[in-house]
């Protein structure tokens, strides 16, 4: 309660006032509530694992130079296309004529990326280039598989590589495996 | 037999460590706050083990869900300046109030005839999922799609302000279909913006 001092009367011996002596002491319970309260709202409204890019060059569409495309052996192509149900179908060489029978395999560490460091060795190993990984991504096929591929060629450091549009004879290879 | 005595001890306790470490957190969180945007789609990214940030400035996000695809640009004075030219190229009139909302909209998904009445919704009821039909990409008569002028005049917009090359980045759902994807990456090449990026979340390396 407040109270006041009126000071008169004289009742004081020496006449001397004192002021009482207060704690420096402050209650920091409710401050600290706050604080905690705002450091609440500020991370849950942050976004704090950014977004990542990945960065896709396509290849040019130009049609007016079209004699300045290259041909490449099909010794070193691996074709991979992209089916339904996360599954992959690949193959070295072209289709429907390839050197290596059509296989359907998985994505994954066990999967497609073992498959690519193999046959990446050998193709070095056999003609003394790197690897040419061409990805088919068919209509059946989502939108995560792209990424996923696109993933692998990143991690097995595949330097040479580029998104094509389906063939027929590649539609009928998925179709054959019942993948698309 | 005299009795021990547990000395009392007061409750309180000295609240001025924890007093610091809460304003330390705290000032942290307000300096490196960036508040999220609310975002017109809501996709779920794929993840990738690629580790470069998305860049801030000077890009525009094509967001690619459920078969709809929405557009966004940063900075208001970009966005100010593509609608304008959008207003010209197709003939549609907005007020200055409408060029002002639509420079504070973070991304939009319909037609440019449907476009001012977006702007005229609250944001909150702007949001709502199934509103917005999304833009346009198959072209008509001929004509390039609306989602092609966008992007277009965008990338005419910042060339003008800022004098950069407007990048171009695609914010794709994990389950949406290839065909829509090679849609929109055949809009951007048609304007021969061959190089862009994706944007995923963080995945571990297994």
């Amino acid at each position: 309660m407040a109270e006041l001092d009126s000071g008169g009367g004289g009742n004081h011996k020496g006449g001397k006032v004192r002021s009482k002596k207060q704690s420096t002491r402050v209650d920091m319970t409710p401050m600290v509530d706050l604080m905690f309260l705002l450091i609440t709202f500020f991370m849950l409204t942050t976004t704090l694992a950014k977004p990542q890019a990945m960065d896709l060059a396509m290849p040019d569409k130009d049609d007016l130079n079209k004699e300045e495309q290259l041909d490449v052996a099909d010794t070193r192509t691996m074709t991979v296309l992209l089916g339904s149900a996360n599954r992959i179908e690949w193959f070295i060489g072209i289709a429907g004529n390839s050197l290596t029978p059509p296989t359907v395999e998985n994505f994954g560490k066990n999967g497609i990326r073992k498959t690519i460091i193999d046959k990446a060795k050998d193709i070095k190993a056999a003609t003394g280039k790197d690897m040419i990984i061409i990805i088919k991504p068919s209509d059946k096929s989502n939108y995560k598989n792209l990424v996923d591929i696109l993933d692998e060629m990143k991690i097995t450091n595949t330097k040479q590589y580029a998104i094509v549009d389906i063939s027929n004879p590649e539609i009928d290879l998925l179709k054959r495996d019942s993948i698309y | 037999m005299p009795r021990v005595k547990v000395p009392r001890k007061s409750t309180a306790i000295d609240m001025t460590a924890m007093c610091d470490m809460a304003s330390l957190l705290l000032t942290f969180f307000i300096l490196t706050a960036t508040a999220r945007q609310p975002e017109a789609l809501i996709v779920d990214t794929p993840s990738s083990t690629v580790k470069i940030k998305v860049p801030e400035v000077d890009i525009a996000t094509i967001t690619i869900g459920d078969g709809k695809v929405f557009f966004g640009v940063k900075g208001t004075m970009i966005r100010e300046r593509v609608l304008q030219k959008m207003s010209e190229r197709y003939k549609v009139p907005f007020t200055p109030a409408q060029i002002k909302r639509f420079s504070l909209m973070e991304g939009f998904g319909v037609p440019i005839s449907q476009l001012a009445q977006v702007i005229d919704l609250k944001s909150e009821e702007r949001n709502k999922p199934g509103l917005q039909s999304g833009i346009p990409i198959d072209s008509v008569n001929g004509a390039a799609s609306q989602l092609h002028e966008w992007i277009y005049q965008s990338r005419v917009a910042t060339k003008e302000l800022n004098d950069k090359q407007m990048r171009v980045s695609l914010k794709g759902d994990s389950k949406e279909a290839y065909p829509t994807i090679k849609k929109v990456i055949n809009i951007l090449q048609k304007q021969k913006v061959n190089k862009f990026s994706l944007i995923t979340s963080m995945e571990a390396q297994d």
